[in-house]
């Protein structure tokens, strides 16, 4: 399986065209900055993986990509997110549409008060679809690889499903609005291996169209799915009242697993962390 | 301390381990915490059951009370409007009118302006001072005793809508709803008096309903990229629901056994009149009005009247609540 995923991928791929550049961005929580002087060139059309120890800022920065941060009371962006031509941060950005265009599966499972059909449909709804809903669905749902388990109670309420049926559900709501980038928080954190496999799967299929940035806890699983990976770390600063995270390293992720420029990133991928 | 020791079959195979394990002295719950739950559970369902003992003693009360007029009037109680103690003649129609149309427009009124107000303040839409400060506000109207109310009702809100009764008299008098013209005591103003009793309950359960949907859920519908408003419709609110419904509910008990401030404004009619610009008269008006006065058949009659309060309410209740349940998952 693994001798596929680098097919597709040359070795100058990271300077193919760029879909997200983030340029010198930190973000903080208050006086805390949580994730400092970031700079990165995501490519369209590839998967990218964010490791890391936890607390070092990947959802941080995650949700920074889609404007997500806004909803924290207190936190802050300073730099610039460069997607399309646009800074995201510009006053003039409507992050409404940001969000329509970058959509999000989240790490906590967090499907809507509404049917599993609506749950889907909603988002679909929202985003001006005008196709067949009933397929629509039924699409996004197999994509995720729940359909099996939702097609008997698509009129039930979406908490009736298990906690991974549940995750399973928030990665189809987000297939369904189609957007041009999806960003996912450990989708798979609470998935058994076959549903795992299952969305990966998804993710490769869904690249030839989308960009797709993952953050993920399993090494196994960056190295499967990802064509980069960006490794983070957190270290504490003198007079700082917590651990900063700061970007170590971003390369093909054969690069990064196999030969890493970094010693740290050596230490991390190969278990000696600490 | 040792009592774990004294049991025969467990005798300790490594001294080690029994070392280790003899520091957790709990590990074998002793009967007197065994007995301590017991009781607790036993307690629990005393309390519990305390409640509908109550409810259904009141309730049993007031059936037995109204045995004499349920025999002598029968269903005709409801659908009559006649209440005359000299020929013994009784029928609740006027009040069970205006209990319904009270009750039920007061809070048409109160549901909208409380889940409102409860949005504003628990959306960032103002500073948070400001927010806290109305919410203090909402709940200390709350604490005003309805009978301060009632006087309110009487010497100040009534003269002061009254323009706008007059207003709504020649606009809509063609209606058999407006067709009286407005003067003094009514039932518009017992409707306004009883959205001011209810507002706070309202507003104050859905505001704690708010604060506790998940910030995740939020964020899930900002992440398909909803407005603030999409958010606050299609999600946020019913993620809500079922504890506003539970304040709503709440709510049309107040609106529906509301007894000092209503009998103050709400012209306490002997006769029937559709219109809502008349005097009229609710149940739990009549029984404060009467009940001192009343003996014979008169305190059955009022009886009665009680008895179809607490079924009126009860049947809202679940008419409600079945709703909620149908549409909640819809939208
Ligand atoms: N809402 C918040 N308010 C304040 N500080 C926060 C908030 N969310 C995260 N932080 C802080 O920012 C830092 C980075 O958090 P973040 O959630 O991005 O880590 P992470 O890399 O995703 O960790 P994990 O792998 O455990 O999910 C942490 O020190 C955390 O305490
Ligand atoms: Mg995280």
């Amino acid at each position: 399986m693994t001798s596929s995923l680098y097919s597709s991928q040359s070795a100058d791929s990271t300077k193919g065209d760029a879909c997200m550049s983030l340029q010198n961005v930190t973000i903080s929580y208050g006086k805390f900055e949580a994730v400092k002087n970031v700079f990165m060139d995501i490519p369209r059309g590839r998967v990218t993986a964010f490791i890391g120890p936890s607390g070092c800022g990947k959802s941080t920065v995650l949700r920074g990509l889609n404007r997500m941060n806004d909803l924290i009371p207190g936190c802050k962006l300073k730099g610039r997110v460069v997607f399309d031509g646009h800074d995201l941060y510009d006053p003039k950005v409507d992050p409404v549409e940001v969000r329509r265009r970058i959509g999000m599966v989240f790490q906590k499972p967090n499907p809507f008060p509404k049917t599993i059909y609506e749950n889907i449909a909603f988002g679909a709804r929202i985003n001006g679809f005008k196709g067949d809903m009933d397929e629509l669905v039924e699409r996004s749902l197999r994509k995720a690889a729940v359909w099996d388990e939702c097609k008997d109670k698509l009129r039930e309420s979406g908490f009736a499903l298990s906690g991974g049926q549940q995750q399973r559900l928030c990665i189809a709501r987000a297939i369904a609005t189609e957007p041009e980038v999806i960003l996912m928080d450990e989708p798979c954190s609470a998935l058994d291996p076959i549903s795992t496999l299952k969305i990966e799967e998804t993710m490769h299929e869904l690249k030839r169209s989308y960009t797709i940035i993952i953050v993920t806890h399993n090494m196994q699983q960056a190295v499967r799915v990802a064509d980069q990976t960006a490794f983070f770390n957190a270290e504490a600063v003198e007079g700082g009242t917590g651990k900063v995270g700061y970007l170590v390293e971003f390369n093909d992720t054969e690069r990064i697993f196999n030969a890493p420029g970094q010693q740290a990133t050596q230490d991390y991928v190969s278990g000696r962390f600490g | 301390m040792l009592t774990d020791s004294s049991p025969a079959g467990s005798g300790p195979v490594n001294p080690n381990r029994n070392l280790a394990a003899d520091a957790f002295t709990l590990r074998r719950r002793p009967p007197s915490e065994k007995l301590i739950d017991l009781g607790f559970r036993q307690l629990t369902l005393v309390l519990a059951s305390f409640v509908a003992i109550v409810l259904l003693g009141i309730f049993l009360t007031v059936f037995q009370g109204a045995r004499e007029a349920i025999s002598s009037f029968g269903l005709s109680f409801l659908t009559t409007s006649s209440w005359d103690p000299v020929n013994e003649e009784y029928g609740a129609f006027i009040a069970i009118y205006g209990t319904l149309v009270t009750s039920i427009l007061s809070l048409a009124i109160a549901i909208p302006l409380g889940v409102g107000t409860a949005i504003f303040i628990t959306e960032d839409l103002i500073p948070s001072s400001l927010r806290e400060a109305i919410g203090l506000m909402v709940e200390l109207l709350a604490a005003i005793p309805s009978v301060v109310l009632g006087l309110w009702a009487i010497f100040v809100m009534e003269p002061a809508i009254r323009p706008a009764l007059n207003l709504l008299h020649s606009l809509l008098g063609w209606t058999p709803f407006f067709n009286t013209v407005p003067q003094g005591p009514g039932m518009a103003p017992a409707i306004l008096i009883l959205v001011v009793m209810v507002l706070p309950i309202i507003t104050a359960i859905s505001r704690d309903a708010l604060n506790q949907v998940p910030i995740e859920l939020r964020q899930g519908a900002y992440g398909v990229g909803t407005t603030r408003w999409g958010a606050i419709f299609s999600v946020i609110l019913p993620a809500a629901v079922s504890a506003i419904t539970g304040g709503v509910m709440l709510a049309l008990g107040r609106a529906m056994g509301e007894t000092m401030a209503v009998t103050m404004i709400v012209g306490n009619a002997l006769n029937f009149d559709l219109s809502l610009l008349a005097p009229g008269n609710t149940i739990a008006a009549m029984l404060a009005n009467q009940f001192g006065e009343a003996d014979g058949i008169q305190v059955s009659a009022l009886m009665y009247a009680a008895l179809i309060l607490m079924l009126l309410t009860f049947a809202v209740n679940v008419v409600a609540q079945w709703l909620v349940r149908r549409l909640s998952l819809r939208y």
